[in-house]
């Protein structure tokens, strides 16, 4: 788990989880990437809670170790300023077998998005100081749903 | 304790972070916004939709009924927008 200000490289840590190992059968990589909104968006600025951060990333990982059966997960945010077509976020679970990966990449974004402390800022291409982009009630809904699943 | 303001709420309240002392019967993250409103209008503006603000506690989510005796570090934030 790390928060950086710098890009990452999404095909090197998913290859460090399944290097020397035989048991992988699924390796699940989500990269998420800064959209420039049909071309109004110059950058995303984001902003974050330094330590509080990585140690919600580092819960929210540790429930999906715990609620399915992964042989591993890597997950990094990145903060500062981000232009479109930019790398935001990375998640990558690796298990057995597909269900869990798949399961327990969704769950880690759907989690990430609503309990790690970020907040992004727009940048307008036209030079206007953009908006907080504002939270929404699908994310929330999204988070809610891995609550009834279990 | 120190208050910290992330995002909009940092903008609004005019600064990153202070050191506040409210007085004991101020129990709760709730209670401590009532009392951070009342000391001005750059804390109103923030708080002016309290339901909307976001509290963490030494770095942890709590509920505006979380109360706040022995806490390091209050911090008060918009929603959440990673991802």
């Amino acid at each position: 788990m790390r928060v950086q200000a710098a890009p990452f490289d999404a095909a090197a840590e998913a290859a460090a989880l399944t290097a020397g190992r035989t048991d992988v059968g699924a390796v699940v990589t989500f990269v998420g990437l800064c959209r420039d909104e049909g071309g109004t968006l110059a950058a995303l600025e984001l902003e974050h809670y330094p330590g509080m951060a990585e140690e919600e990333i580092s819960r929210v990982m540790a429930q999906a170790l715990e609620r399915w059966p992964l042989t591993g997960a890597t997950a990094i945010h990145r903060h500062g300023k981000i232009a479109p077509g930019e790398p935001i976020v990375l998640v990558v679970t690796v298990s057995a077998h597909r269900a869990a990966a798949f399961a327990a990449a969704e769950f880690l974004m759907d989690y990430l998005k609503t309990r790690a402390p970020f907040w992004k800022k727009e940048h307008r291409r036209d030079g206007t100081s953009g908006d907080w982009v504002a939270a929404k009630a699908e994310d929330d809904a999204a988070a809610g749903r891995w609550d009834r699943a279990t | 304790m120190k208050a910290v303001y992330f995002a909009w709420v940092r903008e609004r309240v005019g600064a990153t972070d202070e050191e506040i002392a409210p007085p004991a019967e101020v129990r709760n993250v709730g209670e401590l916004i009532a009392w951070l409103v009342a000391r001005g209008e750059n804390y109103a503006y923030a708080f002016e939709n309290a339901k909307a603000i976001r509290a963490a506690i030494d770095r942890k989510h709590v509920k505006h009924d979380a109360p706040i005796a022995g806490a390091r570090e209050i911090a008060f934030f918009p929603p959440m927008t990673g991802g």
